[in-house]
């Protein structure tokens, strides 16, 4: 009886494990491998990472593909790029979704949910489709530049296309759910009594916002903010379809040593230098998130 | 004897200094519903006032008004002399204590007692001593690093009154303060509360549903319904000469006998009731028309049981129906002629002299035209 439930029991955590062993850890492993071999012409298009010499295996594993990452300013100027656009996007979609988020949680309850559809809306459009709609709004005879030229505020046309405005715009447009939903998720549940009791205690509104609205919804504000990130440090189709050709992000780097260059094992480092690059911020998130729990 | 005669109210302080709070018919409507309904109240410094009431009854949206929280539609609120009808709360001179305490999660029990005080902009060296003054009136001197939600539902309450007090308010409000705690620790903090008041001197205003509550602890009680004040007065007062039925029944135990007033003169009423069977004599505070309907409200405890026709002022023949004994006292059914039930209370030295009464004696309750009282409401 009991060997049985027990034998259940490690089914039923087993299942996952396997899957996420099977779709998760071992591509992860295979991309680790394929990082630290070199590049050839041929199918693979990389040398074997062992071979076997004498009935024993043997590890072909070399630093080099990194030690590229770390000398070739290229990939730094990517890393460090991807973070800045990353963040001020991020930081943009935090100033326009806070107050989205506090309106909706302080709107009238029947009102609430239509207003978070409206929010989640464009989910129900391709993701791609939806910014590449953006490079028909901000062309050079797009509906902007259109609009301006007609009410003669400008007399040739602004470059919106192909910069890193575009980008920028572009991302937080994309992510903007993101952040509003974590936020509208802390600010709703937020006891308005605590407020009252900020009031009473002679805060004024913005006072009593700063000191106890604000710090309460952290949390959400932490959430969101990662949810942009991270995604938006690795993003390939926004700075490809809005960003100029030196619009530099690993996404596009990534690509281009994938599939232009064919250096798989060069994309590999840069595949796992992302990764390690968002781990941070997540375990930062997460220790945080664990601490307020705790507290 | 009379417990509440210690309590500090003074009859001449209203004249003396004029009342802390005037409420100047005030009306206070939530789309149709009309909360508070044109009220007029005063209330003395140093009070322990009590707004007492049902749910619905106006009695938090009375206080809230007071703590600025929520506005009248109409009327005035004067705050120890100074209109603060429309005042915001963060500038008025009193603090809420709240019924969930709405201490900040967020901040240490320290940071939640400093918060007004930061906000007064006081300097640093006199917030923490204040702070740690307040903390110690509350025995919470220990308990400063604290997040609320590592302290128990008793000392989450002290934490709160320590919040509220620290900033020296005129007067401190207090929304059921001592609902979340459990029946034992409620009775002791009834107790120091009330001491609490003695020792800062300043005006509580408290809202409760409980009656018992309110008398305990009140100096004077205001008791609602239904957005209007039904009574104002001592807990003796409103116990013992309620102004109606309402207020007779919303105090414990009320024997309530109809009738048609037949004579009224020197405050003393006559009552013709045909479910005692006979006329009977009680206080009468209104002058009342002859030929009005009215009832006659005796409480139990101020029952007599005797076996022979006793001589007093209103006598009722009937026959027990239940004893219960319950310590203190019994409590004793009685089923009069005209098949009404009527309540006595009887100590266990009235009982014994009664000679043990036991269910289906015959027996006489009588009671002094001064323990009834004539209301024609």
């Amino acid at each position: 009886m009991k060997a049985h439930s027990q034998r259940a029991g490690s089914f039923v955590i087993g299942l996952p494990a396997a899957w996420l062993f099977l779709f998760v850890l071992l591509p992860l492993l295979i991309v680790l491998a394929i990082s630290l071999v070199e590049m050839r012409t041929g199918s693979p298009p990389y040398t074997p990472f062992f071979t076997w010499e004498s009935g024993l295996p043997r590890m072909h594993a070399q630093g080099g593909n990194y030690a590229l990452l770390f000398s070739d300013r290229l990939y730094i100027d990517a890393f460090l790029s991807s973070i800045r656009i990353a963040a001020t996007s991020a930081f943009i979609a935090l100033f326009i979704a806070y107050p989205m988020a506090y309106a909706i949680s302080r709107a009238k309850e029947s009102v609430r949910t239509p207003l978070l559809m409206l929010v989640v809306l464009p989910f129900w459009t391709s993701f791609l489709i939806r910014v590449y709609a953006w490079t028909g709004i901000l062309n050079s005879n797009g509906l902007i530049n259109n609009a301006l030229l007609n009410f003669g505020l400008i007399k040739t046309p602004l470059p919106l296309l192909h910069t890193e405005f575009a980008v920028h715009l572009g991302i937080v447009y994309s992510y903007l759910p993101f952040m509003v939903l974590p936020i509208f998720a802390v600010l709703e549940k937020l006891d308005w009594t605590y407020l009252e009791a900020a009031a009473d205690l002679g805060a004024r509104p913005l006072k009593a916002f700063l000191r106890v609205t604000l710090p309460l919804s952290l949390p959400g504000v932490f959430a969101g903010f990662l949810l942009v990130f991270i995604p938006a440090l690795g993003e390939f189709i926004v700075p490809e379809l809005l960003g100029g050709p030196d619009t530099l992000m690993i996404g596009r780097v990534l690509w281009t040593e994938f599939f232009s260059n064919r250096d798989w094992p060069l994309a590999s480092a840069l595949a796992v230098g992302l990764l390690v690059l968002v781990l941070v911020p997540a375990t930062l998130m997460f220790r945080v998130m664990r601490k307020g729990e705790a507290a | 004897m009379d417990a509440h005669q210690d309590r500090p109210l003074k009859p001449g302080a209203l004249s003396a200094a004029g009342p802390i709070v005037r409420i100047d018919n005030v009306t206070k409507r939530f789309g149709v519903v009309t909360a508070v309904d044109a009220v007029n109240l005063e209330i003395a410094r140093g009070e322990f006032f009590c707004l007492l009431g049902g749910s619905g009854s106006g009695k938090t949206t009375l206080l809230r008004m007071i703590a600025g929280l929520e506005f009248p539609d109409e009327g005035q609120v004067t705050i120890d002399g100074e209109d603060m009808t429309h005042a915001p709360a963060y500038a008025r001179p009193v603090n809420m204590m709240f019924q969930s305490y709405a201490l900040f999660p967020h901040l240490s029990v320290e940071k939640n007692v400093a918060f007004g005080l930061q906000e007064e902009k006081r300097p640093k060296a006199e917030i923490v001593e204040r702070v740690r003054e307040a903390l110690a009136m509350l025995d919470m001197q220990d308990f400063g690093a604290r997040k609320p939600h590592q302290l128990s539902g008793g000392q989450r309450q002290r934490v709160a009154f320590a919040r509220a007090l620290v900033k020296h308010p005129k007067i401190l409000l207090l929304d059921e303060p001592l609902a979340a705690l459990d029946k034992k620790l409620r009775e002791r903090a009834q107790v120091e509360l009330v001491r609490l008041r003695e020792r800062v001197g300043i005006t509580f205003i408290m809202v409760t549903h409980d009656q018992e509550e309110a008398m305990s602890m009140a100096s004077r009680i205001a008791l609602m319904q239904d957005g209007r004040i039904v009574q104002v007065g001592s807990p003796r007062e409103l116990y013992d000469a309620p102004v109606s039925r309402y207020v007779a029944d919303f105090f414990g135990g009320a024997n309530l006998f109809e009738g048609k007033l037949t004579r009224a003169e020197r405050g003393e009423g006559v009552a013709e009731c045909a479910e005692a069977g006979v006329t009977l004599r009680g206080q009468c505070a209104e002058v009342s028309v002859q030929g009005a309907s009215v009832t006659v409200m005796v409480r139990p405890e101020r029952m007599q049981l005797s076996r022979t026709q006793p001589t007093a002022d209103n006598a009722v023949r009937g026959r027990i129906a239940s004893i219960v004994f319950l310590g203190g006292f019994h409590a004793c059914r009685v089923t009069l002629e005209s098949g009404k039930i009527v309540l006595a209370r009887l100590s266990p030295a009235e009982f014994m002299s009664a000679g043990a009464p036991a269910p289906g004696d015959d027996i006489y309750l009588s009671w002094p035209a001064s323990a009834a009282r004539v209301l024609s409401r």
